[in-house]
Parts: structure tokens; C-alpha cells; sequence
């Protein structure tokens, strides 16, 4: 980086106009729910917790919101019976 | 019948507690019969930027409860006749306020007063939607900086969906004041410009009020800046949004700052 390059910053102002209008426009459509992911979480919990006994810990829900596409990510750990203690098999 | 004014922000720190003093003193000072009722229950402020602050005695609350009268907890300023202050409570306790009691009080002030202006709690909470419940007009203070524009955003909509007149299907009159704004920085690129703030929240610009230490020097002196320094460029952008506010057609200039000699030789652009 020259020293021109530190003078020369591209201005800040357009980046900052441009991620409210992105994130803005998801705002407002969303503001009738307004917390869709931890409804996610929660119906998403409850329907392994039917099948499997898992721990609140263990799942994560996260949300990637872009401009035409979002992703949703869902991670959970679920215990493998041989990672139980020994003790208890006994 | 009274205009009820609230102003309200969303975020904290950006100027509603200022902007209530200098639009109310600069309305008031037309000869309208002001009321500036402080929200903030808990940490009021309105007291001390009116520099009122050992004259509280009663309080909202206090009128809520019943335990004093409207009459008597109204503080008259002692700059301009018809300008009264109505201070919050110091307590903690939240709560104190109820939905039928503000509605009594604001209907009470109403049929009095010409303007009163609801100054606001930050946030999104019980406190702020009271504020604005009974609301026919609001003046959003917004700083041009992202999260002030998106607390902003998200104040319209809480004033479209959840103040009275919303709800009886009426519109309420929204108007952005932009508080703290650097002509200097704007044209550099550095700060979002007020098309950007208007285009970004699309609602009708009240004033633009530059970024100026009279404000603050206004506050030390428990006087609003539209009283103690009229001519300063801030009291100056006040008293022309207050003429706005009640009807005026006036043109909004934004304040312009020409490019520094460095700028120009480095070719930095303006956003």
C-alpha cells in the first residue's frame, strides 16, 4: 500500500447505504415474525427430542441471509450410545 | 385542540432529548402554549437540559396515581410564558405507567395546550410506545450512521402499526430530523449523505441539524439552544424545522461544505 492508497480511502459512505438497504429490506418483511429462527429451533428441537434424547446444547440454528438467497444451517450432535461411561453399562 | 408531537428514535443518545427542548422553546416562543412532557420514567432528562431540574416537585407519575393534579406538576419555564414542562419520575418502577392513565393526562393537555410534544425513552419498549400511543405527529431524530437510520426504520413501523391512529386506520404524520450532521464528513464520503437517510426510510424531512458544540454547550447551561444562542447554525436549523412542524413550507438547504484543497488535489470522491 502506498502512502496515496491511505489518502486516497475509498469513501465509506456507499458500503454503509448499501448494507441497510440489504438489510433493511429483509427487516421489513420479516416484522411480522420477527424471530424466525428460534421458532425454527424450537419445533426443530422438539421433533428429535420425539426420536432421540439430545441436549439443548447440542443443536445450533444459524441463518445466512444474502440478497436473493439465504441459508438456513442446522447442527446437531447427537451422543453415540459407546460414549456413554462405562460405569453405567455396568 | 392540541397537535401531540412525539419524538422518538429507536436508538439512544442521538438527540431526542435536545431536539424536544429546541422545538418546544422555538414553537413556544411564537406565542403557542407549549407542553413538553418528559417519557423517560426513571432517567428523566428533560428537567435538567431545561435547566429546570430543582424546580421538580410532581411528577407524571405522581398525576397518574392521583396524587397530584396536572396543575401542579406543570413547570412553567421561566424564559418563555407559554412553555411548560411536565417532568418524568425518578422511580424505578416502570410500570407506573399505564395506557389509560397517559391517554387521560395527553386528552387533559390537549384541550389546553396547543403543542405537546411527548419526548421519548430509547428503545422499543413499553415506555416508547406510550410515548407515541397517542401521537398525531412524530419527528424521528436520526443520526446519518447505520444503526441510528436502522432503529429508525424500525420506530416507522412500530408508529404505523401501533399508536392509536394506526390503529383506527388514520394516518399519523412522520417527519425525519436529522441530528448531528457533518457537512465536512458527507462530502467526503465519509458519513451518509441525507439523500441516503430520506431514500433509505423514505419519509419527509423536518431539518437537518448540523453537528455543533452550542448544542452541548446549551446543555450545560440547562437552556435549550433555541433560546440561548438563536443565532448559532443549530438553533438556527431548530427554529426552521419548529416552522416547518406547524405547517410552513419552507425549503430545506443542506448544509454544504466545499471541498478542502487536499480533496480536490487527491481526487476523493463524494459519495
Amino acid at each position: 500500500m502506498s502512502l496515496l492508497d491511505i489518502f486516497k480511502r475509498r469513501s465509506s459512505a456507499p458500503v454503509a447505504r448499501e448494507r441497510l438497504q440489504v438489510l433493511l429490506a429483509y427487516e421489513r418483511r420479516n416484522r411480522s415474525q420477527p424471530d424466525l429462527v428460534s421458532i425454527l429451533r424450537e419445533e426443530i428441537m422438539a421433533v428429535i427430542a420425539k426420536h432421540v434424547q439430545i441436549d439443548q446444547d447440542y443443536l445450533q440454528v444459524s441463518m445466512d441471509r444474502g440478497e436473493t438467497m439465504s441459508t438456513l444451517e442446522i447442527d446437531i450432535q447427537i451422543p453415540n450410545k459407546s460414549a456413554r461411561p462405562l460405569a453405567m453399562a455396568g | 385542540m392540541g397537535k401531540v408531537v412525539v419524538v422518538t428514535s429507536g436508538k439512544g443518545g442521538v438527540g431526542k432529548t435536545t431536539s424536544t427542548a429546541a422545538l418546544g422553546a422555538a414553537v413556544a416562543k411564537t406565542g403557542k402554549k407549549v407542553a413538553l412532557v418528559d417519557f423517560d420514567v426513571g432517567l428523566r432528562n428533560l428537567d435538567l437540559i431545561m435547566g429546570a431540574e430543582r424546580r421538580v416537585v410532581f411528577d407524571l407519575v405522581n398525576v397518574i396515581q392521583g396524587s397530584a393534579k396536572l396543575s401542579q406538576a406543570l413547570i412553567r419555564d421561566k424564559r418563555v410564558e407559554t412553555l411548560f414542562l411536565l417532568p418524568a419520575s425518578q422511580t424505578r418502577d416502570k410500570d407506573a405507567l399505564t395506557e389509560e392513565g397517559v391517554g387521560e393526562v395527553i386528552d387533559k393537555l390537549r384541550s389546553v395546550f396547543d403543542y405537546v410534544f411527548c419526548d421519548s425513552p430509547a428503545g422499543i419498549e413499553r415506555g416508547a410506545q406510550l410515548a407515541m400511543r397517542f401521537a398525531d405527529e412524530a419527528v424521528i431524530v436520526t443520526n446519518p450512521e447505520v444503526s441510528s437510520v436502522r432503529d429508525s426504520d424500525r420506530i416507522i413501523g412500530l408508529l404505523d402499526a401501533r399508536t392509536l391512529r394506526a390503529e383506527q386506520g388514520e394516518q399519523i404524520a412522520k417527519h425525519v430530523l436529522v441530528t448531528r450532521y457533518d457537512a465536512a464528513r458527507a462530502a467526503r464520503g465519509e458519513m451518509l449523505s441525507i439523500d441516503d437517510v430520506l431514500e433509505i426510510l423514505s419519509t419527509p424531512l423536518l431539518g437537518i441539524i448540523p453537528e455543533s458544540q452550542d448544542v452541548l454547550r446549551a446543555s450545560n447551561l440547562g437552556s435549550p439552544v433555541t433560546l440561548s444562542e438563536p443565532l448559532n447554525a443549530a438553533a438556527k436549523a431548530y427554529l426552521d424545522a419548529a416552522r416547518r412542524l406547524e405547517g410552513e413550507d419552507l425549503p430545506v438547504v443542506v448544509p454544504f461544505e466545499r471541498k478542502g484543497f487536499l480533496d480536490r488535489l487527491l481526487g476523493r470522491r463524494a459519495a
